[in-house]
């Protein structure tokens, strides 16, 4: 059910800094107190973004995610760093569509906890329909 | 009151499959304490002094008789035969094994019950007005607005790694009886051209940096209460400190940016957020707000009630307010007997309040912050029989309000947090004070102990607060006057140095003298705290 796990022997991210000032990469790292904002004027040239989480506490990256799909950002998204197994359907409703945990994850634990939840209290940056659009059509 | 359909129904008992699952790890040693101890804490499952603390949701503090009996039936199956009902409208059971935490969750769940979020930094329980539906008061039943916010934080993707736990309290009436403006979002109802909108307070708490919400918003309409709420939190969770935990919870952001510029990024942030068609139609509202119709309550009913029996006249009098219905009444349950532990009840206790509520009070029950519980819709005919079965459980303490209306925290006793005990010292205060005479002469006076900096008595909001510290080893204890958690809302100061166990006792008794000598026609204590000011007090506590 995950769409990516990570693959090695791709385009290295460059940092937010070192894309903003003159790079032509189209891939960039996001640190969690960097502005996903920034990126938004090069949503379209973009083909991965990857999201640091350093520790799993720090859910800053969960808002980055939501605000760059919530731009129109449709390439990778990936969230790197503490991510643990229990965190990852959060992620993937935050928009989160590739993840690369420093400690690896199982695949069984990654695809149970992603189908643990038969339905969603709100909307969110995924496809789920909300709880109460399936109350009311 | 709000039913479960299939949707919430499925959502607790995944809930349940999951932390079954996880509980499952954390034996096998697949996963390490650090790792499982953000997902217990998430279910409300916390390491105490001696066992695992299991907080219980009461969502905006309304129960029925069929979850009271189930609350009565976890204490005798899995706790030590009782439960602590807390000031977030929750209840606690401080000695549950680990391993039967998952069965305690399917147990709840079997009620329409859960732990979700009552810990971790997520949004926690929902709390509200404990008369909503039943004061004379209130412009509305605050209610269907905190359960449509329940569901909408209830495992929120964004918001569940915070910098620090969120608190959300809604109230409807202008006597707030919900420390509303000392939450990280104090909302009240107000009413403007015929329509109910949402005041936001953000920004409030209590803890080691206390404060009091500033208004952000005067008025949020009902159809942009999620997307205004999901603003307030998204800023929050971008820009909130995370590089020290106390200085992580909001109060500290909008303390440091300031209201305005505050209110200026949540704007910013609102304006694109309800683009995105968040926020559920009228219909759904409309749902939830059917469910808490009032009850077919007689307006016919007897106004009168009879007084002749004296010692029932006195409970009448303290611990019975007024309905919005002629004939009824709202009963405060006091859990604070003279040498009791304030919040507690036994399983016993906890089977008579719900079969009380089944018999007399249309089924529903509430848990206040001040840690009673309440009766909110009895006929004053039934009154009598109420009192009488209440005294014979040890449940009938005419304090409420009073000095010996104590909130404390658990402190040393359990917490591993604590500096200090707070649970023997609300004794010997209620002890001290044990002569209701005395009580009530010194009339409404709210008294809050915390065992540490934390706050979790609400000391800063008592208009006597207790701080227990630990001074080189020692327990000691600070004084704190002036405070409130009501409508005149206001945080205490400290008197002075601080006390031993019995000193501080002996202090208080000085401060309430102090206060009778002081005091003018109709003060209560704290107004006349208000008017003469510290000096006076401090001249007689310490000489």
């Amino acid at each position: 059910m995950v769409e990516h796990l990570h693959v090695d022997g791709e385009e290295p991210c460059v940092t937010l800094d070192a894309f903003l000032s003159q790079s032509n990469a189209t891939a960039v790292r996001l640190e969690s107190d960097e502005d996903a904002r920034a990126l938004i004027p090069y949503l379209d040239r973009l083909k991965l973004i990857e999201i640091a989480f350093p520790a799993f506490r720090d859910g800053r990256g969960y808002s980055s995610a939501r605000i760059l799909r919530e731009a129109g950002y449709t390439g990778e998204l990936r969230a790197q760093g503490d991510v643990l197994v229990d965190q990852i359907a959060y992620m993937k409703r935050c928009g989160f569509d590739s993840f690369a945990a420093e400690k690896p994850l199982s695949a069984a634990d990654v695809d149970a906890a992603l189908a643990r939840w038969p339905h969603h209290y709100q909307g969110a940056a995924d496809a789920a329909v909300p709880i109460w659009k399936l109350r009311h059509g | 009151m709000y039913k479960y359909d299939e949707y919430d129904q499925a959502m607790v008992e995944a809930r349940v499959a999951e932390f079954s699952d996880q509980v499952r790890r954390r034996l096998a040693g697949e996963i390490t304490e650090d790792q499982f101890k953000p997902l217990r804490l998430m279910n409300g499952l916390y390491l105490q002094l001696h066992a695992y603390m299991l907080r219980v949701a009461v969502p905006y503090g309304t129960l029925d008789s069929r979850q009271m009996r189930m609350l009565a039936h976890i204490a005798r199956k899995y706790d030590r035969d009782y439960g602590h009902f807390t000031t977030r409208q929750n209840i606690q059971y401080n000695w549950i094994k680990l391993e039967d935490a998952p069965a305690i969750l399917a147990d709840l769940a079997s009620v329409e019950m859960h732990a979700i979020q009552t810990s971790g930094n997520c949004i926690r329980n929902i709390s509200s007005d404990q008369f909503a539906g039943a004061a004379a008061d209130e412009i509305t039943d605050p209610r269907p607005w905190a359960e449509l916010l329940r569901q909408w934080s209830s495992f929120h993707p964004e918001f569940s790694y915070l910098p620090r736990k969120f608190k959300i309290a809604v109230i409807a009436a202008e006597e707030d009886r919900a420390a509303m403006r000392l939450h990280d979002i104090g909302i009240q109802i107000v009413e403007k051209d015929g329509a109910h909108g949402a005041a936001f307070y953000v920004g409030g708490g209590m803890g080691r940096t206390p404060m009091i919400a500033p208004l952000i918003k005067d008025f949020v309409p009902l159809d942009d209460l999620l997307s205004y709420t999901e603003a307030c939190l998204r800023v929050y969770n971008r820009y909130g400190r995370r590089d020290n935990i106390y200085k992580a919870r909001i109060k500290i952001l909008v303390h440091e940016i300031g209201a305005d510029e505050y209110r200026r990024q949540v704007e910013e942030e609102f304006a694109h957020v309800k683009t995105l068609g968040i926020d559920p139609p009228r219909a759904e509202f409309d749902r939830i707000a059917a469910q808490f119709a009032p009850p077919p309550l007689d307006v016919s009913a007897p106004d009168d009630v009879d007084r002749s029996d004296p010692d029932f006249a006195v409970w009448l009098d303290q611990n019975v307010a007024a309905h919005k219905v002629p004939g009824h009444a709202i009963v405060t349950i006091s859990l604070k007997p003279v040498g009791g532990i304030p919040g507690d009840a036994s399983s016993a206790q906890i089977d008579l309040m719900a079969d009380l509520a089944e018999t007399y009070s249309h089924d529903e029950l509430r848990v206040t912050h001040a840690q009673n519980i309440v009766l909110p819709h009895v006929r004053k005919a039934d009154l009598h029989t109420i009192w009488q079965k209440l005294d014979e459980a040890g449940l009938a303490t005419p304090n409420l309000d009073l000095i010996s209306d104590i909130i404390a925290c658990p402190g040393l006793d359990y917490c591993s947090l604590a500096n200090a005990r707070s649970i023997p010292v609300a004794q010997k205060i209620a002890t001290r004070f044990a002569d209701l005479g005395r009580q009530k002469e010194l009339g409404e006076l709210k008294l809050k102990i915390s065992g540490c900096i934390n706050a979790c008595g609400h000391h800063h909001a008592g208009h006597i607060g207790i701080l227990g510290v630990d001074r080189k080893g020692t327990e000691n204890y600070q004084l704190l006057l002036g405070g409130s958690g009501a409508e005149d809302v206001s945080l205490g100061a400290i008197t002075g140095p601080g006390f031993d166990e019995d000193g501080i006792v002996d202090a208080i008794e000085r401060v309430t003298d102090k206060y009778l000598s002081e005091r003018a026609e109709g003060e209560r204590f704290v107004d006349t705290f208000r008017r003469v000011g510290m000096a006076p007090f401090k001249e007689a506590i310490y000489g």
